[in-house]
């Protein structure tokens, strides 16, 4: 009964679209607006530490690859850390902008174990191709929470933090196990 | 001229300007719905996508979770639970603004 990983991926595609669709709403109206109702504030750090419950899940079923289970372990600790942050950052016993430096740290680990546990290289197959694009897309989008530390009020960061979300989200959806890089247009390996 | 038929030009009274959306407001209305529509535009574009339409060797995971499916399913999220409550929070805001 354990799942496949493109279903896996496509799970987390759905969480990364929501949260993404989250930070987004919340870079529009601003996070005075957002956080006027409690359980709204409290619902980006809880899909956070839920989805990384999710991934320990993960990590327990990656028995099949040392490197896959470190890796899954990897994100899931780096999102649990992340969400708990945001958590008490929200709850106010965290003040100072500085906190953002946690979720980029997280991004930037997150990419370098999607970079670290791909054997394959980029052409090799849909799946490697997405394992580098989405690892060096999460290295380089792993600046803007930098940037937020540095200036927080600016939109232009919050919105890029949401889109980061986004573009991993549409990422994830396109995996499959086994399938040429471009589908009917083939380039790179699969069946 | 009797003025009792003779009556005045009746003034156009100014009307109210039509309360207009913010495009703060309009963007959050639309981001459920975008969601949405890209997830059936996805699902028209691959339907081999979605299980129920293709049948054959599929699991309980697959029916379960449907990529286009999910894709609708977190804009209808969005759009249900997320939107009207941050609208309604934002247009009193943006009130409270143009009282002040």
């Amino acid at each position: 009964m354990v799942p496949k990983p493109e279903t896996a991926h496509w799970i987390a595609a759905a969480v990364a679209l929501f949260i993404g669709l989250l930070l987004l709403s919340e870079a529009i109206v601003g996070t005075d607006v957002f956080r006027r109702r409690a359980w709204r504030a409290y619902l980006f750090p809880a899909v956070v530490v839920a989805s990384s419950v999710g991934l320990w899940i993960i990590t327990i079923l990656s028995t099949f690859s040392t490197m896959h289970l470190l890796a899954h372990a990897l994100w899931a600790q780096a999102a649990l850390l992340a969400g708990a942050v945001e958590l008490a950052v929200v709850r106010g016993k965290l003040k100072s902008p500085a906190w953002s430096l946690v979720p980029g740290c997280a991004l930037l680990i997150s990419g370098l174990a999607f970079l670290v546990h791909e054997p394959n290289p980029w052409l090799y197959s849909r799946s490697a191709f997405l394992h580098h694009a989405i690892g060096w897309m999460l290295v380089a989008f792993a600046l803007i929470p930098f940037a937020q530390a540095l200036r927080p009020r600016q939109v232009v960061w919050r919105a890029g933090f949401a889109l980061t979300f986004l573009l991993l989200a549409v990422l994830l959806f396109a995996d499959r196990d086994a399938a040429p890089i471009f589908g009917r247009y083939g380039l790179g390996g699969g069946p | 001229m009797s003025s009792e038929y003779a009556t005045s030009i009746p003034r156009e009274e100014a009307q109210e300007p039509a309360a207009r959306r913010s495009w703060r407001t309009l963007a959050i209305q639309l981001l459920g719905p975008l969601t949405i529509v890209g997830g059936v535009v996805w699902a028209v574009a691959q339907p081999y996508r979605i299980v129920l339409l293709d049948r054959a060797g599929q699991g309980i995971y697959d029916y379960l979770f449907q990529a286009p499916l999910l894709v609708v399913l977190v804009g209808l999220a969005f759009t249900f639970c997320i939107a009207p409550g941050l609208v309604d929070d934002l247009e009193a805001e943006e009130l409270r603004g143009t009282e002040a």
